[in-house]
């Protein structure tokens, strides 16, 4: 009797236990329910990209301290990059002097407003009716200049379209062509049926140094919608910037220091 | 007078602009962009206890940004072998001309900090060394067990900013497992992030499932599984997990997928040989017919913007491609070439369809204009079919089955990545067989 009842309460509670063991698995849902993640994010952008951040110099300079044998290990080759800077120009004082004058004569300012009147994009933009005869007026004296020069610099052709007349032969174009070429990489990943071409007009150093590099439409970068435009853009400065300097000709500077790269990846993108 | 003055302006300008030498530029390097990824700085190493060390995530974390980037075939990560500067240093300000040595045009860096709340901070910072400048920085906060998804967001941020279009990283990708002989396949529903890691199953396998989709804002699936011995469309709740069957329908349902705003399923119902397609409001449970025809109709997709429906259906006597509006008027068949087409899915930038062709007896995945104009076929295989679009639209995934041996060893099925230029095919890591998946779309939007 005793030997009975214990047994039987051995059984049930080996089966209560069992339950209990099992219940929970059986009644676990199924499903492995992915976690919710929340993440905030927050723009620092306004104080990261200050031109001069002192906190960070601190840093740096205390960074630098800890490891001085290393940073003077690495320090003499930007004195030795100085020194061949210096050393590469033959005479700076010359140059120095003769490059703003140059500029001044030109008027750069006042070419660069007009050439960026004349993109196809801002003019619709810029363009007031009443104001036609203003610019006839300036066009007309700009037009005059810009005879008188022509009329000066021809002297074999006649015809204005040919390429040399316009200061680079055919293989000089292809030279300085090749040079970017090299240093362009398309951002794969633009669409190819859209009007994307990005002008990029430069002036150049005698030594073919790049003087200044502007992007014809800036205006259009920082437009919404434009995301592809900006891409292209920074991508093609990248490549004048990773070209430089260029390959010039020996001669005829006046000829070749303003230049304008037009870049249009439309034909490698649609491959 | 107007035009006189206008001609006048023109001929002045065009005299204006010879001064200039012009050259136009319209070739390049094809090649993916150099990019370095410095690993990541430490700020407060005594705050980062022994569980969080060993997530190694001054390492990890970029890694993660690395391959993400890498496998999009956009851009080119150079080896950290080769990186001359600390990352200590090069998060405050890079030594441009150390990262110009090594060919890197973009570099990012980053900094991992533990804040008050035990909170993970990751600051990245995404520098052009060509142009010396910073171009976009980001700080981000969550537990330090969600480091994937930070990597990911930070992914995405840098593909905007130098693709100019959305990223795809934050994305999560369902799939049907399959696992076991031919003749017995037990076949579970998983999801995972779209680089493969985090994999989840979401069913047991005790049922067949199929073809699951994925709702707009990523917390609902539709798929189809058997119910009563009959294939039913199945409405799951990946939050709560909580599953359902869709309507209450007198015969077999199957092919579903979500409209644009999440609001109603739309699939294939078929009784007596003849299977139309069918909208159901989820709320509402509101029963809508679209198609009525003898013909077999199915695989309905819809527009971004609700507007029309792509499917495919053999009216014309082969299986072809067809768009309609959406309440089925203005049928249209699309495809036009030989060979059959089939699982059409709309673009998320509604630009084109995505389609599987069966020509010749080889399988091909592919895309055309809505018009059915400008067919392009992306990539060839024995047996390879539903594709699914990534959220920008600049991606496919789809499944490629491969043949065994007579004795069926060898065979498989994989998930597979294509970009829709037909370069960067890449296969997708996955714990067993896989097929049928769905992306979803971006998760932190």
């Amino acid at each position: 009797m005793h030997k009975s009842l214990s047994l039987s309460i051995i059984f049930h509670l080996l089966i209560i236990g069992f339950t209990i063991l099992t219940l929970p698995f059986a009644m676990k849902q199924p499903i492995d329910v992915p976690p919710m993640i929340s993440i905030d994010l927050i723009q620092i952008s306004e104080k990261t990209a200050l031109p001069f951040a002192p906190k960070a110099k601190e840093i740096i300079e205390k960074i630098k301290e800890e490891k001085e044998r290393v940073v003077k290990k690495q320090a003499p080759p930007k004195k030795q990059i100085k020194k061949q800077k210096q050393d590469a120009v033959p005479m700076p004082d010359q140059i120095k002097k003769k490059e703003p004058e140059k500029t001044k004569k030109q008027n750069p300012e006042e070419v660069k407003e007009d050439i960026r009147q004349a993109s196809e994009f801002e003019k619709k933009e810029i363009f007031d009716p009443t104001k036609v005869a203003a610019l006839i007026d300036k066009a007309k004296e700009d037009y005059a200049e810009v005879e008188k020069k022509q009329k000066q610099s021809m002297t074999q052709s006649t015809d204005p379209t040919v390429s040399l007349d316009k200061g680079l032969t055919l293989s000089q174009e292809d030279a300085i062509k090749a040079q970017i070429v090299k240093c362009w990489n398309i951002p794969l990943g633009l669409p190819f049926d859209e009007n994307l071409t990005v002008r990029i007009r430069l002036q150049l150093n005698k030594d073919g140094s790049i003087l200044s590099s502007e992007i014809l439409d800036h205006a259009r970068m920082n437009r919404p919608g434009q995301g592809f435009y900006k891409v292209l853009a920074e991508s093609a400065l990248r490549a004048v910037r990773l070209c430089n300097p260029l390959k010039m000709p020996t001669t005829g500077h006046e000829k070749w220091k303003d230049l304008q790269l037009n870049f249009d990846a439309k034909e490698m993108l649609r491959g | 007078m107007k035009k006189f003055l206008f001609s006048i302006l023109f001929l002045l300008f065009s005299v204006n602009a010879k001064a200039v030498v012009t050259i136009d530029i319209t070739r390049g390097n094809l090649e993916p962009l150099p990019t370095a990824i410095a690993d990541f700085y430490i700020e407060n190493p005594e705050k980062f206890s022994t569980n969080i060390n060993k997530l190694n995530l001054q390492e990890n974390l970029p890694s993660v940004i690395k391959n993400n980037l890498s496998r999009s075939g956009l851009f080119y990560v150079i080896d950290k072998k080769a990186y001359i500067q600390d990352p200590k240093l090069s998060h405050l300000k890079p030594r441009f001309e150390d990262w110009r040595l090594i060919k890197a045009q973009i570099m990012v860096s980053g900094k991992l900090k533990i804040d008050d709340k035990g909170r993970l901070r990751v600051e990245f910072r995404l520098w052009d060394t060509v142009s010396a400048k910073e171009i976009e920085s980001l700080a981000l906060f969550a537990t330090p067990t969600s480091w994937r998804r930070i990597a990911h967001i930070i992914s995405d941020k840098i593909y905007q900013r130098l693709t100019g279009e959305e990223g795809y990283f934050d994305t999560r990708i369902i799939y049907v497992a399959e696992s076991g002989p031919k003749t017995q396949r037990v076949k579970k529903l998983a999801i995972m992030d779209q680089d493969g890691a985090s994999n989840k199953y979401l069913t047991l396998g005790n049922e067949l499932v199929l073809t699951p989709r994925f709702s707009p804002d990523g917390r609902m699936v539709t798929y189809m599984s058997y119910f009563k011995n009959l294939p039913r469309v199945y409405l799951l709740n990946i939050e709560t997990g909580i599953q359902e069957v869709v309507g209450d329908f007198p015969g077999m349902t199957f092919a579903p997928r979500f409209s644009p705003d999440g609001r109603k399923v739309i699939m294939s119902f078929a009784r007596d040989g003849n299977s139309d397609i069918y909208t159901m409001d989820i709320e509402s449970r509101r029963v809508e017919q679209i198609t009525s025809h003898p013909a077999i109709d199915t695989s309905p997709s819809f527009s971004p913007d609700g507007n029309y429906i792509t499917f495919n259906s053999d009216r014309s006597g082969i299986q072809q491609i067809y768009t309609m509006r959406a309440d089925g008027r203005s049928v249209k068949r699309i495809s036009r070439g030989s060979g059959l087409y089939g699982t059409p899915v709309w673009s998320p930038r509604g630009d084109l369809i995505a389609f599987t062709k069966i020509h010749k007896g080889k399988f091909y995945i592919g895309v055309m204009r809505t018009d059915g104009t400008g067919e392009r076929l992306l990539t060839e295989n024995f047996y390879q079919e539903a594709p699914s679009w990534s959220p920008n639209g600049r991606v496919l995934i789809f499944y490629r089955e491969t043949a065994g041996g007579r004795d069926g060893k060898g065979a498989g099925a994989n998930l597979w990545s294509i970009d829709i230029t037909g370069y960067n095919e890449i296969k997708i890591k996955t714990e067993t067989d896989a097929s049928d998946p769905s992306w979803s779309g971006l998760l932190s939007k």
